[in-house]
């Protein structure tokens, strides 16, 4: 049929650098930095220095430390098993009640994670829903490392399947096309042509899911608990610390889980996060 | 015949149905304007696209007849497609894109890497084989994709407007090398254009698709000197004139111009005058051409060693001549400049309609 014609991309209008902004444009917008870089300025400047060492040294702190990478890392890759397909069936079928499915995926991103945890409870409890069934078979949620990885999935997916779902569907299926008239199957196609092609979205969505993951704390409080060794991550020990009034080494886990979220912010920043 | 097609395909308010033929090694163009339906039966004979209506058949299966609930899915059809704008994976290099289908077929990734590099020099890409696609030249990218879509030898290979994403120059490159490397191509190929240069070069014969119907099947030279419409005359370049014949003498009236027939006809006709029967004098000839009238010179092109010089006669009236080089500069001919032309009565085809 007709000839879809190579659309040259538009000349970028909106290119930063170009304008003068008034005066209290500028006063705001920079009270809006302020706002972010004053608390980050203040947890470095009260910062213990001189007890980093036998802060983070301490069993109870390396134990959180450690909980909270494996949790955050499973919770991802449970992400990825599920969300990719999840997203792929979003952007590339049309089922009756997607409209539906979407909002109920987007869902946590708005919720307050306490919410989230109390219907974690409601469901995935001892008399819940689906726990019932399951603790029959033995398998416990709450209060136990699965938990916390449920809660964090919970609130930390919805990142990586909206960034992924949008890679599907800006993806020049046509590609696909010619990979199927080369002999690839559905599957391969997905494999070979499809997955390479949203990788960038693929990586941004993953990342941003286990940075989420990794500083869950209210879903993971009210449904995992906060049992020291199982269920008491990173975030929680850093509560527990400040509620103990121990405010030094609060402060020095916190700089912890920030200097890990800048890290990945600054790594992925050009590569991956202009997909976003 | 190794390729056997009746398509029916309804797209909303769009349908196409078109049949074709084409044997083992040879050409069909399918030559038709923008949303002539063109890539939909490209589509189709794909497998990209289901038919409606109809049966597809490659060799000797069947790959799409719904009346038998018969469906090849396009991974299990023997067909290789050049796509428009190529389509090459740009993940992977140009050796790995030849490759593909191969490793899809199954072969060894060693295997597959040294048939795709037998492919890679076979079209003159050796040096450029790790390349990824974007760092392509478009003339490069299109011999990636020619090889990609034989490597693994197809009984059909569809050509969709090969050459449409390049310039001028390297068009003419290209084109060459195409039927080159297409020369060593034992399958049938159907090359779908929108350029009927591009037909008339490469095609054995040529279809021409319009509005979703084939309004004509023919050898390239059926079809330029017998257009059966005014889009094909135009496409072709040959001089379709509708007209009515007064049936006094041997006369037919067309706008302003009065033209002698050789037979005498009765009532609404076209006339079609090939280009190269034109002649052109820079005063009123003498002599026997009844058919002379002045004009004004309305458009210089080169066709090869030929030039086509368009003139107007009167208002909506405009006849093409198709001149040698030395006649333009004799005759002295510029663009609105005066001149005459001549047709022998013997040289024009009047079909009545």
């Amino acid at each position: 049929m007709g000839v879809p014609t190579r659309t040259e991309a538009p000349a970028r209008r909106n290119t930063p650098g170009r304008e003068s902004a008034p005066t209290s444009v500028i006063v705001l917008a920079a009270l809006g930095a302020l706002f972010f870089l004053i608390p980050l300025a203040g947890l470095l400047w009260r910062a213990p220095w001189s007890a980093v060492w036998t802060t983070l040294s301490s069993h109870d702190a390396q134990t959180a430390l450690r909980l909270s990478l494996v949790t955050s890392l499973a919770s991802t890759g449970i992400a990825i098993v599920l969300g990719v397909p999840l997203a792929w069936v979003q952007a590339r079928v049309a089922y009756p009640g997607r409209r539906l499915v979407r909002a109920v995926t987007i869902l946590p991103m708005v919720l307050p994670p306490v919410v989230g945890g109390i219907a974690l409870l409601l469901a995935f409890g001892r008399r819940g829903l689906v726990g019932q069934p399951l603790d029959r078979v033995g398998v416990h949620l709450p209060f136990h490392v699965l938990g916390a990885i449920a809660a964090e999935t919970f609130v930390a997916m919805p990142f990586l399947v909206l960034t992924v779902e949008a890679a599907f569907r800006s993806a020049d299926r046509r590609y696909e096309d010619a990979a199927r008239t080369l002999g690839a199957s559905r599957l391969s196609v997905f494999r070979r042509i499809t997955l390479p092609t949203i990788r960038p979205a693929l990586i941004a969505g993953a990342v941003l899911c286990w940075a989420r993951a990794l500083g869950e704390f209210g879903a993971t409080i009210t449904f995992a608990g906060n049992a020291a060794g199982k269920t008491q991550t990173l975030p929680l020990f850093v509560y527990i610390k400040l509620e103990e009034g121990n405010t030094d080494a609060a402060i020095m886990l916190s700089l912890v889980l920030l200097a890990v979220s800048l890290v990945v912010l600054v790594s992925l920043r050009d590569r991956w996060l202009s997909v976003l | 015949m190794s390729v056997d097609a009746a398509v029916r395909v309804a797209i909303g308010a769009f349908t196409l149905e078109a049949e074709l033929q084409v044997g083992d090694g040879e050409m069909l163009a399918v030559l038709g304007p923008n949303g002539a339906g063109k890539t939909t039966l490209l589509r189709a004979l794909a497998g990209l696209l289901p038919i409606d209506g109809g049966h597809i058949c490659v060799g000797e299966s069947v790959v799409d007849d719904p009346v038998a609930h018969v469906f090849i899915p396009p991974e299990h059809r023997s067909i290789g497609v050049v796509f428009q704008d190529y389509l090459l994976f740009a993940h992977m290099s140009a050796r790995d894109n030849v490759a593909f289908g191969l490793r899809e077929h199954g072969l060894g990734r060693s295997e597959a890497r040294a048939r795709a590099d037998a492919l890679i020099e076979a079209v003159g890409l050796t040096d450029r084989s790790t390349a990824r696609p974007r760092a392509l030249s478009g003339g490069q990218a299109q011999r990636v994709a020619l090889a990609r879509a034989l490597a693994t030898e197809p009984r059909l290979l569809l050509l969709d407007e090969p050459l449409a994403a390049l310039d001028v120059q390297t068009r003419a490159d290209t084109r060459r090398q195409m039927r080159e490397i297409l020369g060593r191509f034992q399958g049938a190929r159907i090359l779908v254009t929108h350029d009927p240069v591009d037909a008339l070069a490469l095609a054995d014969r040529i279809l021409i698709l319009e509005h979703g119907a084939v309004v004509q099947v023919g050898t390239p030279d059926e079809i330029t000197t017998r257009p059966r419409s005014q889009y094909v005359a135009d496409l072709v370049g040959v001089n379709l004139l509708r007209g009515r014949a007064t049936g006094e003498g041997n006369r037919v009236q067309v706008g302003d111009m009065l033209l002698t027939t050789a037979d005498r006809h009765v009532g609404n006709v076209v006339v079609i005058i090939p280009p190269t029967a034109v002649v052109l004098h820079p005063h009123r000839p003498d002599g026997s051409a009844r058919n002379a009238w002045p004009g004004t010179v309305a458009g210089l092109e080169h066709l090869g060693t030929r030039r086509r010089v368009r003139v107007q006669v009167s208002d909506g009236v405009a006849v093409v001549a198709e001149v040698t080089p030395a006649a333009v500069s004799e005759l002295g001919l510029v663009d609105g400049g005066p001149v005459w032309l001549a047709v022998k009565a013997t040289e024009l085809e009047v079909f009545p309609i």
